[in-house]
């Protein structure tokens, strides 16, 4: 599906959201029907396996997938549009002649399944003859059939559409009597039904669900409009996430009220609608040197592309030097154990284990077992992410296990695992991080995020900006964003709240690679202290 | 099958419609053939193919609609997807902005296809590839770049007789090539209709040339500085312009073309406006010689050349159908941009002059020249504020010469500033699909230097 299929599905551009979306529309029925079992997935693997070694490869991978989606649109008063797709096919992944070869079909017939495994092989030594690095692979367990499924309490796609639809309206209308004049409110359900075998001897069958209810409200004042997304976030969780639980909320006196395990949509739209009338008030930020409060639902976006993307193997190593580039976080940092990404207060990790996070699974795309690691360790840059043909060149005996394809159309490769902060070691609240400011700026919330294709210098803007003036959030003011370099902004990280107040933020549509695929990846921490960081004004008249 | 001939599509929606039992029903058919080749240090990396088509129905039953889509072209699988849409448009609630499908259209011809890029193969792939790998190895360089082609077709079919049908081909190539010490980086970008025009070996040359030159970039300090922007620095800041150009957006008091004005009976857009510098002509033209696309939207109405701005004025904002009738406004339609290599992007022509890029520098006695910009965000809707940065080739340019390498730098900068700032406007150049002049602007706000190579 394409994004103009998308937005005559949706039949809504949406402004800047952009959601690729795989697959095609079905009824609404067909997404309860049950999948080819396993039994039936694992002989259609073993046609493909058969076919590629008896062809040459000397490894092979299939992914059977069944991908769901199911979105809602909801502008201002009206429902735009109900959205089933579904979309069911194989991938088939060999190493032949020391090169990678991939080819995909929807044709699941065995002899269908055969010739996309012929062609991948067919690949592979097509692009032999200019290949100048064999794949090499890490070694791997062999697991044997096991399965794995998202720990969910409410499945999305079983809840009634009226419910659906009735929620999002009822935000949509809590939004507009309290001062919004437009909101469009989408829900999106993605449920990866995921067969995976090799010739390693490993078959996973594993059931993934993600859900994310984004907003985007705006008011229209005297001179000039306000925008304000929503601050819920996108989880590997059900339905549940969206109960809203008192107990789930961390409410900043004077500012804003966060949300952990679960999202309370309607709240949360009203809270926009009374803030957007007062950004259309609100003074505008003085440029200069300001201590930061991060809040999660902002932080974890900073973390995603100073941090996740950077420690990236392959853009490490040139691979992706075409389309998002290259790091500053180049293997000499890394050898020298040394290198100081952040001050000692920052331990950075990773992991596809956190519950309720998007990167959450039991097996990576190619049938390695999900663990958690350590990438920056009392401020020291310590590891990165690096799947099986990688782990060799940092001297891992294993992949990590973040290895990921958005389809059963489109080959796997080295994705970002969940990258998060660890929370202080004192059970600091956020508004105990707040009072320890007197000069600073409290954001909230992810705004417009640019960085440049090292990842050293980024420019982060956010959705509620409060000023701190002795310790206490004073005024709500506008048109903030920040300017840093990478390590020097983790190197000015002092202070950040405990346990209680750590939190899993996300992004449902990282884009990478050529041609782009999307995966969805969490980033945990908890409020955070930035000293002295560039502030600039994004005011201008035009 | 992914890619169907006038008949055959016609006759496939002939059929489609044959068991539609809505009140009214309008379908899309999309087929697609995309190759793709990829390579990063001096080696191939993936490379593949993928054929899909896409059939979209949607049904209605009075104000009520539903949509549903296939891939699968049985003749159950079709009475299914169109069953689904008419389940869907019962149990959704009337849509109080439904229009009724429109009647048959007439259609220009335009010469989006060509033979040489349907006969790209996966060895045709694999040599421009290596073109570009064997000249950075020869000069001891680092290349990776990527090649993609596609062949498409589209077709719209409704019962109240409308048919529409194009065919589409498309080639792009891009290069990153580095320094081995990676303190030098070029880039060079290619894409045509016809595959006979892209040269992967005479693109790669630039690439391997601004790597070399751009080693050892000097710190200027960050402000405002005349810049010569190259074609692809400047396109994703126009079509971002050109998406934020809705009239409905702006009459509703939410976009940079919002009337100034909250009296009663004052303009709620800049229709008319003079906005931009009187050099500035940006249109679409489905016949463009360098820049078509398909003479219909995706509703099947004609498209046909539009003038977005003219002489520097707002002449025109898209709208939908809904829209239109709501202010008693022409209904401005875009075209139709499928799938293939720039899906849902429009293609905008402006008009520049004749200087080359090199004349261009000749003419600046001191200036910035900028090869492209990256990672485009929005600051701000109102203003159209944008921040992003340089990237794989930033210059000083003294004395109408280009002096020495410089640090990339952020910018924060809004197209409707430079649009008013422009200095002079080059020869076009395709570019994403689009033809873009390089131009040559006034006081471009760079706000801060990046140690990014």
């Amino acid at each position: 599906m394409d994004r103009r299929q998308f937005i005559k599905l949706t039949g809504v551009g949406l402004g800047g959201l952009m959601l690729p979306v795989i697959g095609n529309a079905v009824s609404a029925e067909a997404l309860l029907e049950p999948a080819a079992d396993v039994a039936m997935k694992k002989r259609m693997t073993n046609v493909a396996l058969n076919a590629a070694t008896s062809k040459g490869a000397t490894y092979a991978d299939v992914r059977i997938g069944r991908y769901l989606n199911q979105f809602i649109t909801a502008q201002e008063k009206r429902v735009d549009n109900v959205v089933n797709t579904e979309s069911y096919g194989i991938g088939v992944r060999v190493i032949a002649d020391g090169t990678w070869g991939f080819a995909s079909t929807s044709d699941m017939t065995d002899d269908g399944i055969a010739k996309a495994a012929e062609t991948a092989v067919a690949v592979a030594k097509a692009n032999a003859k200019f290949q100048t690095d064999p794949v090499q692979l890490a070694p791997v367990e062999s697991y044997g059939d096991v399965e794995w499924k998202t720990p969910i309490k409410k499945n999305a796609f079983e809840v009634p559409i009226k419910e659906k639809v009735d929620l999002l309206l009822e935000a949509n209308n809590a939004a507009l009597s309290n001062g919004a004049n437009f909101i469009t409110s989408v829900l999106f359900l993605v449920n990866e039904q995921k067969y995976f075998g090799s010739t390693e001897g490993t078959y996973t069958d594993q059931d993934v669900h993600r859900l994310w209810c984004p907003f985007f409200a705006t008011a229209v004042g005297e001179s000039g409009f306000k925008q304000r997304q929503g601050l819920g976030n996108p989880v590997g969780m059900g339905f549940e996430y969206l109960d809203g639980r008192e107990e789930d909320k961390i409410r900043v006196q004077g500012a804003n009220i966060g949300y952990g395990k679960s999202y309370d949509l309607v709240e949360d739209a009203t809270e926009a609608a009374k803030q957007l009338q007062v950004k259309l008030k609100a003074k505008s930020v003085e440029p200069g040197k300001y201590d930061l409060v991060l809040d999660p639902h902002h932080l974890m976006l900073t973390i995603h592309e100073s941090v996740g993307h950077p420690l990236e193997l392959d853009r490490v190593l040139g691979y992706e030097a075409n389309y998002a580039g290259t790091s500053f976080a180049t293997l000499d940092k890394w050898k020298s154990g040394t290198f100081e990404y952040g001050s000692d207060k920052v331990n950075l990790f990773a992991d596809k284990t956190q519950v309720g996070s998007l990167g959450y699974v039991g097996w990576d795309d190619e049938g390695v077992k999900t663990k958690e690691w350590d990438l920056v360790k009392d401020g020291i840059l310590v590891n990165y992410q690096a799947i099986r043909d990688q782990a060799h060149i940092i001297d891992e005996k294993e992949s990590h296990g973040c290895c990921y394809s958005q389809s059963w159309r489109d080959v796997q490769f080295q994705r970002m695992a969940n990258v998060s902060l660890r929370p202080g070691e004192e059970d600091k609240s956020a508004e105990d991080v707040i009072a320890g400011v007197e000069n600073g700026i409290y954001i909230v919330g992810r705004g417009s995020f640019s960085i440049d294709q090292q990842r050293y210098n980024f420019q982060f803007g956010g959705q509620l900006f409060y000023e701190i003036k002795d310790g206490k959030i004073v005024d709500q003011i506008e048109d903030v964003a920040y300017q840093s370099n990478t390590q020097e902004f983790w190197n000015s990280c002092t202070d950040l709240a405990g346990k209680s107040d750590y939190r899993i933020g996300g992004s449902f549509f990282d884009g990478k690679g050529q041609p782009p695929q999307v995966s969805a990846v969490s980033h945990g921490c908890p409020t955070t202290r930035f000293n002295n960081v560039n502030v600039i004004s994004t005011a201008r008249k035009v | 099958m992914a890619i169907m001939t006038r008949e055959e599509a016609k006759a496939l929606l002939t059929k489609v419609l044959s068991y539609s039992k809505a009140e009214a029903c309008e379908c899309n058919l999309d087929g697609e053939v995309n190759g793709n080749i990829r390579y990063a240090r001096n080696t191939v990396s993936t490379s593949g193919e993928l054929n899909d088509v896409n059939l979209t129905v949607q049904s209605s039953f009075g104000k009520k609609q539903g949509t549903a889509s296939t891939n699968e072209f049985t003749d159950a699988a079709i009475e299914k997807v169109v069953r689904a849409s008419e389940e869907l448009a019962r149990l959704a609630p009337d849509n109080p902005e439904f229009m009724p499908i429109l009647g048959p259209q007439e259609y220009e011809k335009v010469n989006t296809h060509f033979q040489s890029t349907v006969d790209v193969d996966p060895s045709w792939r694999a040599e421009a590839a290596d073109a570009s790998i064997a000249a950075s190895k020869a000069n001891n360089l680092v290349s990776s770049g990527y090649l993609n082609d596609s062949e498409t077709f589209a077709a719209v079919m409704n019962s109240k007789g409308l048919f529409a049908y194009n065919k589409m081909t498309n080639v792009s190539f891009t290069a990153t090539i580095r320094t081995a010490d990676g303190k030098g980086s070029g880039w060079v970008s290619r894409d045509f209709n016809d595959a006979k025009k892209m040269d992967t070996k005479e693109a790669s040359a630039i690439a391997i040339q601004k790597s070399m030159d751009s080693v050892d970039g000097k710190a200027m300090e960050p402000g405002r500085y005349t810049v010569i922007m190259e074609p692809a620095a400047t396109v994703q800041l126009l079509q971002n312009m050109f998406s934020a150009m809705n009239q409905r957006t702006a009459d509703e008091g939410r976009s940079f073309l919002s009337g100034k004005s909250k009296e009663e009976g004052a303009p709620k857009n800049r229709l008319g406006e003079k906005m931009f510098d009187e050099r500035v002509t940006i249109y679409t033209d489905p016949q463009s010689p360098d820049a078509p696309t398909h003479p219909f939207s995706g509703d099947g109405a004609a498209f046909r050349r539009t003038d977005w701005i003219k002489d520097g004025v707002v002449t025109t904002m898209p709208n939908s159908r809904y829209w239109a009738e709501k202010t008693g406004m022409p209904y401005v339609p875009t075209p139709y941009t499928g799938g293939g290599l720039f899906a849902g992007q429009t293609p905008i022509n402006m008009d520049g002059g004749d200087e080359s890029l090199e004349d261009m520098i000749k003419n600046t006695r001191r200036g910035v020249l900028v090869t492209r910009l990256w990672y485009i965000r929005q600051l701000d809707p109102q203003s159209l504020m944008y921040t992003g940065l340089t990237r794989d080739g930033t210059f000083y340019i003294e004395n109408g010469e280009i002096k020495y390498p410089i640090k990339n730098f952020r910018f924060n900068e809004s197209p409707i500033v430079m649009l008013n700032n422009i200095e002079a406007l080059g020869k076009p150049q395709r570019i994403n699909g689009c033809m873009i002049p390089p131009m040559k602007l006034r006081d471009f706000n760079f706000s801060s230097l990046s140690d990014a190579v």
